[in-house]
């Protein structure tokens, strides 16, 4: 193993986290890295088993892989059965594999069934200082603990499955700094939209990113899951927040998370992982938070962002022909004019969920505006926990009662519209305001147009019928 | 690897890979028959007819192997679904400015070379549509009609490995010794089973 901590270069938490998971590394090649802990879903996986199948492997470590349903499952009462058959029998499929190869499963109907990056965290199986892998871009969520997490294809999900261990080249470092203090009405999901706005979505690539400074620092758990969420978004590897305090009070006492003396033990390792005075990074940023206000999309992919209160930029305003080209086909897709505000743009939907805002904390935020209130006739609106607990907890505090007496549906926990592969979806044309993290064309039904934003600017357009700025709601 | 081929050109930039392959058809438990919805909200109508106008669907595009296509190729989701697409359609290159890194990495495990090439190669394939390009992954030249090679990067183990015919999996099963030692001194906090 290489770099355990003798090295007299200042490393980053990044840096550290790597060499400590190194198990060979060979001039020429990537580096053998170990893999912590595995996700596994019913979409990216079965492909992965039937090659493990072919070779007559087994999964090497079960104890340190979890399964659970999302992608595909409807969110529809969990008694009725999946009317989608091929859903259906891929929802089945990871059940008989999960079987076959000794892996737990969270499936429909289990209570701890939710979103793979919903479930872990609450569970206590995502710590500080793993390396976390699941077949899915949002893997990067788990960062937040202080890990790092990323998204991988099928095969690399057959390797991790039969050898615990990824061939890997290593990342750049890219610090992004954010300071001050958040206004009220903006949120973790505003910091995120604004810095893919400002980088772009391709602007980290082969990086992964340190979220530091006093505004990320002042985060609950959960705003820093939505934070690293994205950073797949802004093209980046990985995204993660060095652990402190706030991490430790949160995975204390969850069902897996270490107890007694290995908790102390644990604690003591976690303290050492945080970036050391004077480490360099290949690339820095810095954000003023006083100066952000709630963020949305205008366009086809998450870098089109703006303040709420901006307008829609103007192809003609752009020099290079090839992005002029691609601003102007996002604005015939989105069919919005140049130069307009969004705010008062009608809207259709309105969904609430994800593995980026389906947390509890998400769904108080939007309850505490829907209270006692009701949303728009014009308007659908799609609540959508990300996990059974969440469900049980939102139920607990009567914030179903809440949505459903505001006019809102109150569904089964999965992926739901963030991803329309399981029954809902907008409809070709309609506009939806939507808390999940791609607004790519088609993205949430085919035809379907998506505004991205936090659960209050959500909330707020439900009650309206049009984009708001909820700011004059509050 | 070493061919020659007519390219297609998407002059788009970001192309993501809800667009490669919309997820409904994720619902597969095979590899088998992505090419029929590869680009599918591009390629057919409300009716599932082919658009006549979409790049794919013209007859010169029959037989093509290299796809031209706009900065950022493959951004979004780690779908392997997507490479899959596009081999099982006749791809073997996708050349552009840059890619994103989940889709490079799963286009080379698939036999999908991606091509990274300067602006002003980029610019010149996007301006001529259906130009005949050489590619040979030895010597890792790109040239284009006029015969000018160009050098284009790739990282040597994966160069190897496709050259070689060589199994990531296989090349990691083999490192079971140094995998074992490690498991052996570490320290883990998580036991999914317990």
């Amino acid at each position: 193993m290489s770099g355990t901590g003798t090295n007299s270069r200042p490393r980053t938490i990044i840096e550290k986290i790597w060499d400590r998971h190194v198990v060979a590394e060979q001039p020429g090649a990537p580096a053998l890295l170990f893999i912590d802990l595995h996700l596994v879903h019913e979409v990216t996986s079965p492909q992965a088993f039937s090659g493990l199948r072919q070779r007559g492997l087994k999964v090497r470590r079960p104890d340190l892989t979890i399964a659970t349903a999302d992608h595909s499952i409807p969110t529809t009462p969990r008694g009725l059965p999946i009317i989608d058959k091929i859903a259906a029998t891929q929802v089945e499929q990871l059940g008989k594999n999960c079987v076959e190869f000794g892996i737990p499963y969270y499936g429909l109907d289990s209570n701890r069934q939710g979103i793979v990056h919903v479930m872990p965290p609450e569970q206590g199986l995502t710590q500080p200082g793993m390396t976390i892998v699941c077949g899915d871009s949002h893997t990067s969520t788990h960062g937040a603990f202080g890990s790092i997490a990323f998204g991988i294809g099928t095969s690399e999900v057959e390797h991790v499955l039969a050898t615990q261990c990824l061939l890997q080249r290593r990342s750049k470092t890219f610090a992004v700094r954010v300071d001050g203090q958040l206004k009220p009405g903006v949120t973790a999901k505003d910091i995120i939209l604004a810095l893919i706005a400002r980088i772009g979505i391709g602007g980290g690539t082969a990086s992964i990113i340190e979220y530091c400074g006093s505004t990320i620092r002042g985060l609950s758990m959960e705003e820093r899951m939505t934070v690293c969420n994205m950073s797949i978004e802004g093209g980046a590897r990985a995204g993660l927040i060095a652990p402190d305090d706030t991490t430790y009070q949160y995975v204390s006492g969850r069902t897996f998370a270490p107890k007694g003396a290995d908790w102390d033990a644990a604690v003591e390792r976690w303290k050492k992982l945080p970036t050391e005075d004077g480490a360099a990074y290949d690339r820095e940023i810095t954000i003023d938070a006083n100066a952000l206000g709630p963020m949305i999309t205008f366009g086809t992919n998450p870098g089109m962002g703006i303040s709420i209160n901006g307008t829609v930029p103007s192809p003609s305003d752009i020099a290079d022909p090839m992005e002029r080209e691609t601003l102007a086909k996002a604005l015939r897709y989105m069919d919005l004019p140049a130069g307009k505000p969004l705010v008062g743009h009608p809207v259709n939907v309105v969904f609430i969920g994800s593995c980026t805002n389906s947390r509890i904390s998400d769904l108080r935020a939007a309850a505490s505006l829907l209270k006692g209130r009701k949303v728009s006739p014009n308007v659908r609106v799609m609540v959508v926990p990300g996990s059974q607990q969440v469900k049980a907890q939102a139920q607990a505090e009567g914030l179903d009662k809440i949505f459903r007496d505001a006019g809102a549906d109150f569904r089964e926990a999965g992926c739901s519209m963030c991803i329309a592969m399981n029954g809902d979806q907008l409809q070709p044309g309609e506009y939806g305001v939507s808390t999940s993290n791609r607004n790519f064309e088609g993205r949430q039904g085919k035809g379907g147009r998506t505004f991205l934003a936090s659960p209050l600017t959500a909330a707020a357009t439900a009650l309206t019928g049009v984009i708001t700025d909820v700011r004059t709601l509050l | 690897m070493k061919f020659e081929s007519k390219t297609v050109v998407f002059p788009v930039d970001n192309i993501d890979t809800d667009q490669i392959i919309p997820a409904r058809f994720l619902k597969t438990i095979s590899k088998e028959g992505l090419d029929q919805q590869l680009f599918n909200d591009w390629r057919y109508d409300a009716n599932g007819q082919p658009k006549p106008d979409f790049v794919l669907n013209r007859p010169e595009a029959k037989g093509a192997q290299v796809l031209v296509a706009g900065d950022n190729f493959g951004c979004g989701s780690s779908r392997e679904h997507a490479p899959w697409a596009l081999t099982q359609f006749g791809f073997r290159a996708v050349i552009s400015t840059s890619f994103a890194d989940i889709f490079k990495g799963n286009s080379l495990k698939n036999g999908l070379l991606p091509i990274v090439v300067p602006a002003d190669v980029h610019a010149a394939l996007i301006a001529s549509p259906g130009a005949v390009v050489k590619i040979d992954l030895a010597s890792q030249t790109l040239t284009l009609p006029g015969g000018r090679a160009v050098e284009f990067p790739i990282d040597a183990f994966s160069k190897q490995c496709l050259l070689d015919g060589v199994d990531e999996l296989g090349y990691i099963l083999k490192r079971d010794p140094a995998i074992a030692a490690y498991e052996a001194k570490r320290v883990g906090s998580v036991n999914t089973l317990a």
